[in-house]
């Protein structure tokens, strides 16, 4: 990370954001639940909106200007998705409704495809359900099994066992970059090369890496790699799947319908090539242009100044925070975003909640969809709070002083 | 939308530090666990009921403080009472946090238990507070099992 960066002016974003001048309770808004869904500055809701009123049609469809047009802003963003992940070619970019059914996607087309009875996919104990479930689906489907790589008790995954977790009969390895709980940024490329040596396929959750660090996928080698728009700062109901072309080329298609077809027959049919072979039906386009214009903003800040600024604030919280008497923070890993999940002796993470956000404080309270890491940790859940490149050391400073006065009521 | 904090009374915080009626009757006449799969609040309640009387009742579990209150001022409010009259609490009480009485209805049966009544306005911690009467409603219909869900 450079030196030379200019910090972000956070008081001119911070206008871009017209729910952070809301009021909650009498006391202004401090959203730090950014890990749950970010939130959308106003240049993405304008061009969605611009899209919306003049611009509205279907893609794909007929040769009318205006189709041709929407076609075109809607491609245009498949482009911004390529370049913002490094990614070779649009044809790997599939457009999903999120992070989750880009990974039943790829479970129910190259899992089906691959995995046989008594074979193994590899997953490592911090995984989202969404990464979890659709899997478990698919090996109790075909009489397959799963295995977990173990985390130690900072978060951090032990990959001394790595070599003997893969076995012949792994068929794929998913991983999360970065724990949607603990805030650990796994060593991806590391693992994704010690998979391939064993000729292993790898899908990577980035739900939570993409608004915090570069992605390269070609860099990662990732096989697929999976994320959504609305933890991006754009809009929910888009998502995508990138996959290398030649695995995308040699799966079968998923949902059938129109737009993914090259030729319907009452005898049979024959499909188009990777994306539109998974992308069947009208999809979510003003979404779509959403995320791209997401992808704009973002580039403009600039990802390392994002990560930059969004690092001061995590060590600002962690210090403060680890002050608190009686509250532990869960996810200590070496190599963190700026996510901390915690919880206070005596008091349930609900109450936290509850609690937080009577002071116009928005966090997250509950088992954020990753139940195994609740009983790899032995709480029922956790009171998390996530930071973004709008938030500010004085935001943090509520959450504290918050957090503290709950302490007390408890007392 | 009220301010949650207002939830947390003094009445709730004491009983939550020290819950009454804590524990297992060994030799109950009716059991049902309870979970909100949301929270991931456990309750596990046991009665002893004679002659129409709830004789005894006693809780353990885990669960936020709106869960264990409530538990605790439960079980207080319905020992020594009929079950019908347990039964008839419990449909006020969900009426109650769910905002679904008529406005202006009388909750007699409740007493002190309307301290919950804030706690429609806050819908995500609405089924923390019924927890112990869905789990009371399921025992006294033998059933061994109650969920929020």
């Amino acid at each position: 990370m450079s030196t030379l960066l200019q910090p972000l002016d956070v008081t001119a974003i911070r206008k871009d954001f017209p729910l952070l001048s809301r009021v909650l309770h009498g006391k202004p808004v401090v959203y730090l639940d950014s890990a749950v869904s970010g939130q959308m500055p106003l240049p993405v809701i304008e061009r969605m909106s611009k899209y919306e009123r003049d611009e509205h049609t279907n893609v794909h469809r007929g040769v009318s200007t205006l189709s041709q047009e929407a076609t075109d802003f809607f491609e245009a963003a498949r482009e911004k998705v390529r370049k913002f992940i490094g990614a070779g070619s649009i044809k790997e970019i599939v457009w999903t409704r999120g992070t989750t059914e880009a990974i039943n996607l790829v479970a129910q087309t190259f899992g089906r495809m691959t995995v046989k009875a008594g074979d193994e996919i590899l997953l490592s104990a911090m995984e989202h359900h969404a990464n979890i479930v659709p899997w478990q689906m698919l090996a109790e489907e075909k009489g397959a099994t799963l295995k977990v790589i173990p985390m130690n008790n900072a978060g951090e995954l032990i990959l001394d066992s790595l070599d003997e977790l893969i076995t012949d009969r792994t068929k794929l390895l998913g991983l999360i970059h970065v724990s949607n709980v603990l805030g650990t940024v796994n060593p991806v490329k590391q693992i994704i090369a010690r998979a391939h040596a064993r000729g292993v396929p790898v899908l990577v959750d980035g739900a939570q890496a993409v608004p915090h660090l570069r992605v390269d996928v070609r860099d990662l080698d990732a096989d697929f790699y999976v994320f959504s728009g609305h933890k991006l700062s754009g809009p929910t109901g888009i998502g995508v799947l990138y996959g290398r072309l030649e695995l995308l080329e040699a799966m079968p298609p998923w949902h059938g319908g129109g737009s993914m077809i090259r030729n319907v027959t009452w005898e049979k049919t024959t499909y188009l090539g990777a994306p539109a072979k998974f992308e069947a039906g009208t999809p979510a386009i003003a979404a779509a242009i959403g995320l791209g214009a997401a992808i704009d903003y973002l580039t403009e800040l600039g990802l390392d100044r994002i990560a930059a600024y969004e690092h001061d604030l995590l060590a600002h919280a962690t210090e403060r925070l680890e002050r608190i008497p009686g509250l532990r923070i869960l996810g200590t890993a070496k190599e963190k975003a700026s996510v901390i999940s915690f919880v206070v002796e005596g008091i349930h993470p609900h109450d936290m909640g509850s609690l937080l956000d009577g002071d116009g404080v928005v966090v997250r309270a509950g088992h954020h969809c990753a139940q195994p890491v609740m009983t790899r940790f032995n709480v029922p859940a956790t009171t998390r709070a996530s930071f973004a490149y709008f938030n500010t050391r004085d935001e943090v400073d509520v959450l504290v002083s918050s957090i503290i006065k709950a302490i007390e009521l408890f007392k | 939308m009220s301010d949650p904090r207002e939830l947390y009374q003094q009445v709730i915080l004491e009983h939550n530090k020290k819950p009454r009626n804590f524990g297992k009757l060994e030799a109950c006449t009716h059991h049902a666990e309870g979970h909100n799969p949301l929270c991931g609040d456990e309750l596990d309640l046991t009665l002893i009921i004679e002659n129409g009387l709830v004789q005894d009742i006693k809780f353990t579990g885990s669960g936020c403080a709106i869960d264990v209150a409530s538990a605790s001022l439960m079980t207080g409010a319905v020992k020594g009472k009929p079950v019908a009259e347990a039964e008839a609490m419990a449909e006020q009480f969900r009426g109650m946090v769910r905002g679904e009485l008529e406005p202006g209805t009388q909750t007699p049966l409740l007493g002190k238990l309307t301290l919950f009544s804030g706690v429609k306005d806050l819908p995500s911690r609405v089924k923390c507070a019924v927890l112990p009467w869905a789990t009371l409603h399921a025992a006294l219909k033998g059933e061994e099992e109650a969920s929020t869900e």
